[in-house]
C-alpha cells in the first residue's frame, strides 16, 4: 500500500505541470461550487431571515377569518383585545417578543403625485421593532403616543423627495369601508436593506393607526418572535385555538422553501456539468499517462503485477489529485466565499412576490455543504480516472511491452 | 526435470486482412540449469517463442508448460502469478522503472511476492551485490550507465529466485565492455545457482556463452545444438 503511493507520488511528480494543472482543475471547479453553493445558501437563508424578522416573524397570530389574499379592515376579521393576547404568549417562555400590529391599504398624495402604501400599526417599544430602529436613517423613531407622526421608508423617501419634517397626505379604508384622509408628518426615514418593503411600508403607532382606520383595540395580526425558531412548532402546538388562525414561519414562506428545493435541484445539475469538466481533465491527464507508461505497465504485468494492482496504481494517482484539488478548492473557494461573506453581492431591488430579498446577497458556507462538496468531487475525481485505470489494467502485456524485442 | 516445454506451438498475427506466422510449430523443451540461446536472423520468431515461454502471450495452438505446469487455458491473474513466482525477465532496453532506485527496483518483485521486510532487505542487498552494485542502490535509472541498468534488471529478474530467467537482446544496447559484463555476471548466476536461462541474441560474442544454441528461421527450430559454453 505504501509503495502503491510512493510510486503513484513518484509518478505524478514526472510532470509537475500537468499534475499541478489537474489538481488546479478540479480545486477550481471545486472552488465555483463552494461560492455557488454558498451564495445560494445564503441568498435562501438571507431571504428567509429577512422574511421572518421583517414580515411573517416565526409565528403570527391571525383571527381564524383570515384570508392571505385581501387585507380585510372589519372588526370580525381583526383580532378583539390584541394586547392581552399578546400578553398571554409573551408569558411563554420560549418567546422573545409578541406585538401587534394592524396593517391597511393607504394611498400617499403630495401635491403633484401619489403612490399606493401599506400602513403598518406598530407598538413602538416591542423589541420585534428592533430592525426597524436599526435601520433609522434620519430623524427619530416614532413614538407610542404620536397622533401624527409617521415614518416612511428611504426608498420611497428617495422616490418622492421626502424628507424628515415633511408632511405627507394619507389616505385609508376604515372598517366600514369609508376613506380617511389625514396630513402626517414624516418623523423618521428607515430602511430594512430590503428594495421592496422600503419603497412601499410606512409605520405608525398602532393606536393611531386602529383611530385612523376606525378598528379601535383591533390588530390584524400579533407579530411573534422566538427565541429558537426549532420551538416554532411546539409553541405553535400551545397556542392552538379556534379562535385563532396560527401561522408558522414555514406555511408563510413556503414559496422560498419551495424555491430553494427548486434551485437545489438546479444547482445538482450545475454541480455535475462543473464536475464533468474537471473529471474530462483528469480523465485527460491519466489517459496520457497511461499511453506514456505503456512500456512500464508492461514491465510491470511481465514481473507479475495484476490488473487489479495496476488499476490500484492508477486510482491512487488519482485519489492523489483529487486531494490536492480538493486542499487546493477549500483554498481557493474559502477565500471567494470568505470574501463574498464579509462584501456580499449587489443585487439591487431583486423583488419576487412574497419574497423580502436584501440588495445584497451574503455568501454562507456551511459544514454540512462543505463536505459534502468535498466529498462529491473527491469521488467524481475518482469515478474520472476508472477509465484509464482500467485502460492500463487491460493492456496486454506483450502489447504493451511492444518495441522491446524484435 | 524441464524448466519449461513447448509442445507443437504456433503463433499467428493477424493485422486486418493479412495473417503473420510468426511461429509454425515449435517443439522444445529446456532443462533445468541451461544456458540457452534462442538465435535466428530478425523476424524469425525468437522473441515471439520467449513471450510464449514468458506467457507474456498465448500460442495459437500448442502448448507451453512451466514447471510441469500447463499454461494453456490460464487467465490473466493465474498467468501473471506464475510469471511472479518463476519466470524473471531480462530485456533489450534496460526496462527499469524510471522512479524507482536500484534497490527499489530490484524490491518490486519482491513485494509483490509479499516477501517479508526484513527478508526483503536482504535478498535486494544479495542480488545488488551480486551484480555488484551495492554501492549503486540508492540511484535512480538516469543516473546509472546502460550497462549499470541491465545488471539491476538482471537483479530484479533473479530477486525472487526463479527458475527460469528470460532474457531478450540484453546486449543489444551495450557496448561490448558492458555486454561482456552483463553476460559474465548472467553466467557466473548460472552455474552458482543453478538457474535457468534462455535469451534471444543475434549477436555471436553472446552465443558463445551458450551451452546450447536453438537456432529458429521463419518460425520454425531448423537446429538445436549443445556444446560446453565459454568459460
Amino acid at each position: 500500500m505504501f509503495q502503491t503511493f510512493k510510486l503513484a507520488y513518484r509518478n505524478l511528480g514526472r510532470n509537475k505541470s500537468r499534475t499541478l494543472l489537474s489538481a488546479l482543475a478540479v480545486g477550481v471547479g471545486m472552488a465555483l461550487l463552494l461560492l455557488m453553493v454558498s451564495v445560494l445558501e445564503g441568498e435562501m437563508s438571507g431571504a428567509l431571515t429577512n422574511t421572518i424578522r421583517l414580515q411573517s416573524g416565526h409565528l403570527q397570530i391571525r383571527p381564524a377569518s383570515y384570508d392571505e389574499s385581501k387585507i380585510s379592515m372589519k372588526w370580525e376579521d381583526l383580532i378583539e383585545d390584541p394586547d392581552q393576547v399578546a400578553e398571554k404568549i409573551k408569558a411563554l417562555p420560549q418567546v422573545t417578543a409578541a406585538t401587534p400590529r394592524l396593517s391597511a391599504s393607504a394611498i400617499l398624495t403630495l401635491s403633484d403625485e401619489s403612490k399606493g402604501v401599506q400602513i403598518l400599526g406598530i407598538e413602538p417599544d416591542s423589541p420585534a421593532n428592533q430592525p426597524f430602529r436599526d435601520g433609522l436613517l434620519s430623524g427619530e423613531f416614532i413614538k407610542a403616543d404620536d397622533r401624527d407622526g409617521v415614518m416612511i421608508g428611504n426608498i420611497l423617501a428617495e422616490k418622492l423627495n421626502l424628507k424628515v419634517g415633511e408632511k405627507v397626505n394619507l389616505l385609508v379604508t376604515t372598517s366600514n369601508g369609508d376613506v380617511n384622509e389625514q396630513l402626517f408628518t414624516i418623523r423618521g426615514i428607515f430602511t430594512t436593506r430590503t428594495p421592496g418593503y422600503d419603497e412601499t411600508t410606512i409605520f405608525m403607532p398602532l393606536a393611531k393607526a386602529q383611530a385612523i382606520t376606525t378598528t379601535e383595540n383591533h390588530a390584524s395580526l400579533i407579530f411573534v418572535i422566538l427565541n429558537n425558531m426549532d420551538d416554532t412548532e411546539a409553541v405553535a402546538q400551545a397556542l392552538k385555538s379556534n379562535t385563532y388562525r396560527i401561522l408558522t414561519w414555514r406555511e408563510q414562506n413556503q414559496f422560498i422553501v419551495q424555491f430553494e428545493d427548486y434551485a437545489n435541484a438546479f444547482f445538482v445539475i450545475l454541480y455535475l456539468i462543473v464536475l464533468g469538466i474537471t473529471a474530462t481533465v483528469v480523465t485527460n491527464t491519466l489517459v496520457m499517462a497511461v499511453f506514456e507508461r505503456t512500456r512500464e505497465i508492461g514491465i510491470l504485468a511481465a514481473i507479475g503485477m495484476k490488473g487489479r494492482d495496476i488499476m490500484a496504481q492508477f486510482l491512487t494517482e488519482a485519489a492523489l489529485i483529487a486531494t490536492g484539488g480538493v486542499i487546493g478548492g477549500l483554498l481557493i473557494g474559502g477565500a471567494l466565499v470568505a470574501y463574498f461573506t464579509i462584501n456580499g453581492i449587489y443585487i439591487g431591488d431583486y423583488g419576487i412576490t412574497g419574497v423580502l430579498f436584501e440588495d445584497r446577497i451574503y455568501a454562507h458556507l456551511t459544514l454540512q455543504n462543505t463536505l459534502n462538496l468535498a466529498a462529491v468531487t473527491y469521488i467524481i475525481t475518482l469515478i474520472a480516472s476508472l477509465y484509464p485505470a482500467r485502460l492500463a489494467a487491460r493492456l496486454e502485456p506483450v502489447e504493451a511491452l511492444h518495441g522491446l524485442g524484435e | 526435470m524441464e524448466v519449461t516445454k513447448v509442445t507443437n506451438a504456433t503463433r499467428v498475427f493477424k493485422i486486418g486482412e493479412v495473417e503473420t506466422n510468426a511461429l509454425r510449430g515449435v517443439d522444445l523443451s529446456v532443462e533445468n540449469g541451461e544456458f540457452t540461446a534462442l538465435v535466428g536472423p530478425s523476424g524469425s520468431g525468437k522473441t515471439t517463442l520467449l513471450q510464449l515461454i514468458g506467457l507474456l502471450d498465448q500460442p495459437t495452438t500448442g502448448n507451453v508448460a512451466i514447471n510441469g505446469q500447463d499454461a494453456t487455458g490460464l487467465n490473466r491473474n493465474q498467468r501473471a502469478d506464475l510469471r511472479k513466482n518463476a519466470i524473471g525477465f531480462v530485456f533489450q532496453f534496460f526496462a527499469l522503472i524510471p522512479t524507482l532506485t536500484a534497490y527499489e527496483n530490484v524490491e518490486m518483485p519482491l513485494l509483490l511476492n509479499s516477501t517479508k521486510p526484513a527478508d526483503r532487505k536482504a535478498r535486494v542487498n544479495q542480488m545488488l551485490e551480486a551484480v555488484g552494485l551495492q554501492e549503486r542502490a540508492h540511484h535512480r535509472p538516469d543516473q546509472l550507465s546502460g550497462g549499470q541498468q541491465q545488471r539491476v534488471a538482471v537483479a530484479r529478474a533473479l530477486a525472487t529466485n526463479p527458475k527460469l530467467i528470460l532474457a531478450d537482446e540484453p546486449t543489444a544496447n551495450l557496448d561490448t565492455e558492458n555486454g561482456k559484463q552483463v553476460m559474465d555476471i548472467m553466467q557466473r548466476l548460472n552455474k552458482e545457482t543453478g538457474v535457468t536461462f534462455v535469451f534471444a541474441t543475434h549477436d555471436p560474442r553472446v552465443i558463445g556463452y551458450a551451452n546450447r544454441v536453438v537456432t529458429l528461421q521463419d518460425g520454425l527450430i531448423t537446429k538445436d545444438s549443445k556444446s560446453n559454453g565459454k568459460s
